[in-house]
């Protein structure tokens, strides 16, 4: 029975998120070669003008949930409605980003519906008509198959920067199917305070495509300017090592490996920074490594594409007029 | 207060992973640990508790093998107070729905005001069970947490958002997890690893627990690993020659036209 690949269209600032557009790429894809349909899952405040980016994107059906206690992301309102959703259409998948979203709410609806979750997956495949997760564990150091028995819907997180991105299909149409949202206020057991936004004018560590990170050999907190200068020419993130955000120079939440943030930019330049295994761990899965450090023995240069040996303090200022040049012209 | 706190034991962050004759991941010469976020977990309970002048902090793992209690042991020479193991073959294989099952079950059986637990364990990665957990006992969830206070049967708790801090209050009880910075974890001292000898660690069954065994393990698990591979070995870095000024104008080159990502 064709039942649907659901896809939880997360969204914020009035826009949908790019993970949910990388999802209902491949989505789509999927469903077309097994017949099924695609439906987003959109809950909010105000929302409903995202149906046609995704329907841009891949979405033949819209369900949307509109309701002043969807405003905000909580995860009792948001299980609430999707759980009933799942019981009353059963559909065979439901994906989501592995955001910081994605990964409060993928597991307490899984466990809600009874079902299992691949969480944090950076691949699909299909082999007759079962889905096939691949995901790394043990921080990237190995990858599994994760397959589903009976439990439906497969349940899988993906994560950001991963799945490649179909170009919009402008025009294309969502039927948008409206929910029916009841939610008892005293079923909500958490109370949002305070949103304490870090804007910082640079994209999402998660989400970045480029990455710009420093370790121990930017030698202290006021160094990290080189790197932010670089990182705005080129539209970057600026991450960090454990190293940087123990000395206190950078925030925890901008740490990247096995403690901290898990990455997958296109391209991630890594400067004074050795390549320990933890830190391997968060950013392995880059597409294209970059390594500036001036020890030539630095375990950095054995996972990266590309290297200079030598001074960061030297190599990083030219790096970011060299492309600044490059970009004007 | 009472508090639960969930303690997995798991690989080594430096160890080295290597597939066995029969495509399974081997444990062979790898060394324990406890999670690394689980100790921050045992950390916060163990503040709270001597902030509060009172309480109970009971650790609960699930987990097999001839070390299985180290990781336990350790929370308990660093100041918790007992220790339950729940160890079976019956709960091999298991994924996270049956491992919060399993749990869930132990937990049930024990008084408690809040469960702490780590927000992922880094061996799986899956972030999943503390969450499954909430559900299965009926209460609500505050993830990835960086501070916690609590005050009059409620928690304040700081979570990690994308592009920011949100600062969330839930009543008690609930299932917080935590995340590096939080605090930082001490050290067993020699006396508190003298004393957890002597402190209750006690290891349970499925039959022991009274839980049906379809829920628990491989039977109870909803998702398999089909199989394990390594990661494509890298074949190291291709390096940009000459001083550095020449040596970056050419990588900016390298990056535009070769690798196409600037
Ligand atoms: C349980 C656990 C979890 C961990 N989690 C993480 C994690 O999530 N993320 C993480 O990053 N680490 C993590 N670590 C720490 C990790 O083991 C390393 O200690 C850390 O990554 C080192 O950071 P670093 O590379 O910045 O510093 P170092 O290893 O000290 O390297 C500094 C590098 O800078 C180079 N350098 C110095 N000066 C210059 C210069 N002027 N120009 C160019 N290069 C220069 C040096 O040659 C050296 O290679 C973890 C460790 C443990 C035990
Ligand atoms: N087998 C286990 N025994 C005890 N606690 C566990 C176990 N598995 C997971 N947990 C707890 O759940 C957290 C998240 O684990 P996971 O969902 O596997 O990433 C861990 O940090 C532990 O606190």
């Amino acid at each position: 029975m064709s039942k649907g690949i659901w896809v939880f269209a997360e969204n914020n600032d009035g826009k949908v998120r790019k993970v949910t557009l990388e999802i209902l790429s491949e989505a789509r894809k999927i469903a077309d070669q097994i017949g099924e349909e695609v439906a987003a899952v959109l809950l909010g405040k105000g929302v409903a003008n995202l149906a046609d980016t995704l329907g841009e994107y891949g979405a033949d059906k819209v369900y949307l949930a509109e309701d002043e206690k969807l405003a905000s992301y909580t995860t009792d309102a948001y299980t609430t409605v999707i759980a009933r959703l799942i019981a009353e259409h059963q559909p065979t998948a439901f994906l989501v980003g592995n955001t910081a979203i994605g990964k409060d709410l993928a597991p307490r609806v899984a466990q809600r519906v009874k079902t299992g979750l691949a969480s944090d997956c950076v691949g699909i495949k299909l082999e007759g008509n079962q889905l096939v997760f691949v995901r790394p564990i043990y921080a990237g150091k190995a990858f599994t198959e994760a397959i589903f028995a009976d439990a439906r819907p497969v349940m899988a997180t993906i994560r950001p920067n991963v799945l490649p991105l179909a170009e919009p299909a402008r025009g294309r149409k969502a039927e948008v199917a409206k929910v029916d949202v009841q939610l008892d206020a005293s079923s909500l057991r958490t109370l949002i305070k305070e949103v304490i936004k870090q804007a910082s004018g640079r994209p999402e560590l998660t989400e970045a495509n480029i990455i710009v990170s420093g370790g121990r050999g930017m030698k202290g907190p006021e160094n990290f300017k080189i790197l932010e200068e670089l990182a705005d020419v080129i539209g970057a993130a600026v991450g960090a090592s454990r190293a940087a955000v123990d000395a206190g120079w950078r925030e925890q939440k901008f740490q990247v490996g096995q403690t901290g943030k898990t990455v997958s930019p296109t391209l991630y330049i890594a400067c004074g920074i050795s390549g320990a295994i933890q830190h391997l761990a968060g950013m392995g899965s880059s597409k294209v490594i970059v390594a500036i450090n001036k020890d030539p023995e630095a375990n950095i240069f054995k996972v990266a594409d590309y290297g200079i040996v030598g001074d960061l303090f030297e190599v990083v200022p030219v790096l970011t007029q060299e492309f600044k040049k490059m970009l004007a012209s | 207060m009472n508090i639960v706190v969930c303690v997995k034991q798991t690989f080594d962050t430096e160890a080295k992973i290597v597939l066995d004759a029969n495509g399974q991941i081997s444990s062979q010469g790898v060394n324990l640990i406890m999670n690394p976020y689980d100790e921050y977990a045992v950390e916060e309970a163990l503040r709270i508790k001597e902030k509060q002048g009172s309480g109970e902090v009971i650790v609960v793992g699930m987990g097999g093998g001839p070390k299985s209690q180290d990781a336990l042991r350790q929370a308990l020479a660093m100041g918790a107070d007992r220790a339950i193991l729940l160890t079976d073959a019956a709960f091999e294989g298991s994924d996270e729905y049956a491992a919060a099952n399993a749990l869930a079950k132990a937990i049930s059986g024990v008084q408690y005001d809040l469960i702490l637990a780590g927000w992922r364990a880094i061996d799986d990665g899956s972030a999943q069970v503390a969450s499954r957990l909430a559900e299965i006992l009926g209460i609500p969830q505050v993830t990835v947490v960086t501070r916690l206070e609590l005050a009059g049967g409620k928690a304040t708790a700081y979570r990690e958002i994308d592009g920011g801090v949100e600062v969330v209050e839930v009543s008690l009880p609930a299932v917080i997890t935590v995340q590096k910075g939080i605090n930082e974890p001490r050290y067993p001292s020699l006396q508190g690893i003298m004393k957890a000898r002597k402190k209750e660690l006690k290891q349970l069954s499925a039959q022991d627990l009274g839980i049906d065994t379809n829920l628990v393990g491989k039977s109870g698990a909803r998702v398999q690993p089909r199989k394990f591979y390594l990661p494509p070995a890298k074949a190291g870095a291709k390096i940009v020659p000459g001083e550095a000024p020449e040596a970056a104008a050419r990588l900016a080159q390298l990056l535009r036209s070769e690798a196409k990502v600037v």
